[in-house]
């Protein structure tokens, strides 16, 4: 690796950079990207329109000019099993004449015409950069829309520099609240929950839905996978909120126990040991009726004894090998963590984009000595770090894989894009599959790191 | 919030065009040791990045000045020094592209200024070459943000000081030839770049982004992939003995060519993307006239082997009605093409707005055709399905964004020009010259067949 010692890192971000080990723990995070460096971040719009986007009834309306719409049409796995209106790209598609004499009208015009044509229960508006500069009242236009239609219209102020992800987060967060109590909650039982922060990537709330029905839990709703407006409506009705991705949803739960007293707790359904205690805490909370934590241990016992024997023969070619993993939120870290433990693997990189101070606290108690730490990283950094630490697997997002790819290391899809269910228990095999298959490949040996070269440079 | 029935405005659904910036930051990644700088939001590079990633499957590095609401306020000075700083020290480039967004087009900043003080505030230190173009995505498709890419770098080249251009024909540089190919695939880049050798041309192409989007992998790591037209060689593109630029849209503005021309005095030969054999015999009639020499005989029998292949195909396609869609110059050539072939381009869709697609068409259609193209400018994906649904086509050919479309019309789609997300390989797409039809010919003919044997009761194998 002949040009290592060549890369630097800039010297703003050394306190978001961390050696398990070595120096004191501190790490600098929560803060705006630095101008120049090339994060893996996206803004605040992306924040909300990946909380809200697997809605599957709703109209989704990107207001400003048309790159944030465009970007961001069709480009996840969250499925639905009615409505596809989520999966199309709407926008109002500002020009110059708009951004000179505003672009309320057309966001009016827009608005009426979609919600006419497609009936949905609910419309989101997001609003883009400009429009918060040429200073659309895009609140008005979803109130007036709104009564008119006789629909809720709900405004998300995404304005993409006006913070990070987290705030697009927020925005989403309160877009939802205020749908939430708006229908009767007859017919839900004492025993129910809404699912926080799960998305259906290829499926996955529908996994772990059957889990709870199956222990005998009433899901009210789910945020936002496989969405429906109605559900949501009502959500206001469960006995408690289950909190997966809890960078995102976490503020949701946090209003809902404010305005109606909902418990909540936060959860992991990723990996064998995360999705048990998941299971546990819920059946947890209702010790009143004995016969669900009955349930849920039966459940575990099955399902893990189902997938056991093949994770083991997985582990066999796993063990030892080392794996880098950097994701959105560092909730999904430590379950990962405890997820490659489990085949066997090695953490030598964890890093997330939006990490807390606790949440990087809880990562380095996790991670064995000499696991680099890693707040808001970007490609030098990432690289630097897996070709020091020799990689054999690196778990990320689209814009990680071709890091990845480009040195010779086998990749896991674990965001939003990816096709695969990953949670649950048949999650986690297909997790140690993918892993298996990515790492085992016959193709690594022809890279330039690993190669015994036929032809000589 | 009075008088909102004003406006009858339709949303733009599902849309046929990416923003403008995007186009800077892949024309940007055709430089060797460039990288471009988007001056706004972290989203914009984050979400642009991510696009071209998943269609090149290569590292894709966009930096971002990465406004926050206080730069909104006050101006985004200080975040593009940071950044370019930042960028320096990181990537050591020889170049940065900044591209403004339309977050700091509107609040006006004054990019140029800022890069003129940047400069200022470091003389004598080794600077890179500082690049500004202007992209508001509220102006323009993606398209149109790469041409002005090269415009603008075109344009500070030649003012450079170590440039020459060179206005007196004695002292041009006798067989070097600039190219400006257009948003074209990496595998057409290096098709060009092998004919002009064919020709004994020496060629500044300008972008080159044919190794550093599709190349190797890597022994070490690699802040910017090898590659991409040399910054030297770019110092003598005002002395050039000629031009050529690909785009029949493209032609109708003052380009990259046209300021070389009026600027330099440089020829400008203004030709088509040369897709299917009328438009690329066009080009090779250029390139013996410069070059003085005949085509080579590799070219000339990929030639015979193209026209040997349309006539073994051509029941297999004739009659068929097709959609073609994407950016106003591929979708030109496209019919070209098609029109050679038998296939008739029934509906023509773009996100691009110049009002010259109907022009172009009209200048590759033969005067003899009677037959009617409905041509959709500036329109969405929305517009071309509910149209071609009423045209029963054949096939569709466009990028993967039509997928959509062909499988509610239960038709084959081929996929051409970008972005091209849900197959592998889209950078070895070959599109242009005699090669490049012969690709698009086969996949086309293949296209068909598979769909008649699919559908065919009994299953043919021998077909």
């Amino acid at each position: 690796m002949n040009n290592m010692e060549t890369i630097g890192l800039l010297k703003e971000r050394e306190r978001q950079v961390y050696l398990k080990g070595e120096q004191p723990f501190e790490m600098d995070c929560e803060k705006k990207s630095l101008a120049g460096a090339v994060s893996q971040r996206a803004c605040v719009f992306c924040g909300s329109r990946v909380v809200l986007y697997p809605i599957a009834d709703a109209l989704h309306l990107v207001h400003g000019p048309i790159g944030c719409a465009a970007y961001t049409w069709d480009i996840r796995g969250a499925l639905s099993s009615g409505p596809q209106l989520h999966r199309l790209s709407f926008s109002t598609d500002l020009k110059e004449t708009d951004i000179i004499y505003g672009g309320e009208k057309k966001l009016y015009s827009a608005l009426s015409e979609l919600i006419d044509l497609y009936s949905p229960h609910a419309a989101f508006v997001y609003s883009t950069c400009i429009v918060g500069i040429i200073g659309d009242d895009v609140e008005a236009v979803c109130k007036r829309v709104s009564e008119e239609k006789g629909i809720p219209v709900l405004p998300v102020h995404s304005e993409g520099f006006k913070g990070t992800k987290k705030d697009g987060y927020r925005a989403a967060c309160q877009a939802l609240f205020k749908l939430t109590g708006r229908v009767d909650t007859q017919g839900i039982n004492k025993h129910s929950i809404n699912i926080l922060g799960e998305f259906n990537i290829g499926g996955e709330a529908w996994i772990i839905k059957d889990y709870y029905e199956r222990m005998g839990v009433q899901v009210v709703s789910v945020m936002t996978g496989d969405g429906r407006v109605r559900e949501i409506e009502k959500a206001h009705g469960a006995s408690l909120n289950v909190v997966q991705c809890s960078g995102s949803m976490t503020y949701l739960a946090k209003l809902m126990e404010e305005r109606y007293g909902i418990p909540w707790i936060r959860v992991s359904y990723f990996g064998i040991e995360d999705v048990s205690s998941a299971l546990y805490d819920v059946a947890g909370q209702f010790s009143d009726e004995p016969a669900i934590m009955e349930k849920t241990r039966e459940l575990v016992k099955d399902e893990v004894s189902r997938i056991y024997p093949q994770i083991r023969e997985y582990r066999k070619d796993l063990a030892g090998k080392k794996a880098a993993l950097y994701v959105g939120g560092a909730f999904k870290a430590f379950s990962l963590i405890k997820a490659l433990r489990h085949l066997g693997m090695n953490v030598i990189l964890a890093g997330s984009q939006t990490g807390t101070k606790e949440d990087y606290e809880v990562l380095r108690e996790l991670c064995d000595e000499g696991t680099v730490i890693l707040d808001d990283a970007n490609p030098i950094e990432l690289s630097k770090y897996v070709i020091e630490k020799d990689a054999d697997l690196f778990i990320g997002g689209v814009k990680e894989r071709p890091i990845a790819y480009k040195l010779g290391i086998g990749f896991c899809d674990h965001n939003h894009e990816r096709k695969i269910p990953l949670a649950g228990f048949i999650g986690m095999l297909n997790f140690a599959k993918e892993v298996h298959e990515t790492v085992m490949s016959p193709v690594w040996r022809f890279t330039p790191r690993r190669a015994v070269g036929v032809i000589n440079e | 919030m009075n008088n909102m029935q004003t406006v009858n405005y339709t949303a733009t659904t599902n849309a046929c065009k990416l923003c403008t910036p995007l186009g800077a930051a892949l024309f940007f990644k055709g430089i060797e040791n460039g990288i471009s700088l988007l001056h706004g939001s972290q989203g914009c590079s984050t979400y642009i990045r991510r696009y071209l990633i998943s269609h090149f499957r290569e590292p894709v590095d966009v930096a971002s000045s990465n406004f926050s609401e206080d730069t909104a306020i006050f101006g985004g000075g200080a975040n593009l020094k940071k950044a370019l700083d930042n960028i320096r020290k990181q990537y050591r480039p020889g170049l940065i592209g900044v591209a403004s967004t339309c977050l700091s087009e509107t609040i006006g900043d004054d990019v140029p200024m800022f890069i003129k003080n940047y400069k200022e505030g470091h003389k004598g230190e080794a600077l890179p070459r500082i690049i500004h173009v202007s992209t508001p995505s509220y102006n323009g498709t993606h398209a149109d943000g790469f041409h002005k890419a090269v415009k603008a770098t075109v344009a500070d080249f030649i003012r450079h000081p170590v440039n020459d251009c060179v206005k007196s024909e004695q002292k041009r540089l006798k067989g070097t030839i600039n190219l400006f190919p257009g948003m074209v695939s990496p595998a057409d880049l290096r098709y060009l770049k092998e004919i002009m050798s064919g020709f004994g041309l020496r060629c500044l192409m300008l972008p080159d982004y044919s190794e550093t989007l599709d190349g190797g992998l890597w022994n070490g790591f690699k802040a910017i992939q090898e590659g991409g037209s040399r910054i030297d060689e770019l110092d003598s593109i005002g002395s050039a003995e000629a031009s050529i630029e690909f785009g029949r849209v493209l032609a109708f503005e003052e380009t990259a060519g046209y300021i070389l021309e009026k600027d330099c005095g440089i020829r400008l030969h203004g030709l088509g993307l040369p897709i299917g054999i009328m438009e690329t015999d066009r080009l090779f009639t250029v390139l013996e006239e410069i070059s003085g020499i005949k085509t080579p005989e590799i070219f000339r029998k990929e030639r015979e082997r193209l026209i040997d292949s349309y006539v073994d195909g051509h029941k297999y396609v004739s009659g068929i009605k097709a959609v073609v869609y994407g950016e106003e110059d591929l979708v030109t050539g496209i019919v070209s093409f098609l029109k050679e072939i038998g296939i008739t381009p029934v509906l023509c869709g773009s996100g691009g707005q110049s009002k010259r697609l109907k022009e172009a068409i009209k200048q590759v259609t033969p005067d003899s055709d009677k037959s009617v193209i409905n041509i959709l400018e500036g329109a969405d994906f929305m517009q071309i399905e509910k149209e071609a649904i009423t045209m029963s086509p054949g096939i569709v050919i466009g990028n993967s964004k039509g997928y959509g479309m062909a499988r509610l019309l239960n038709i084959p789609i081929v996929r051409v020009g970008f972005p091209i997300h849900d197959r592998l390989g889209g950078s070895r797409v070959l599109h242009l010259g005699y090669r490049g039809a012969q690709q698009l010919f086969d996949t086309i003919v293949n296209s068909l067949l598979e769909k008649r044997q699919d559908k065919s009761e009994i299953g043919y194998s021998y077909m």
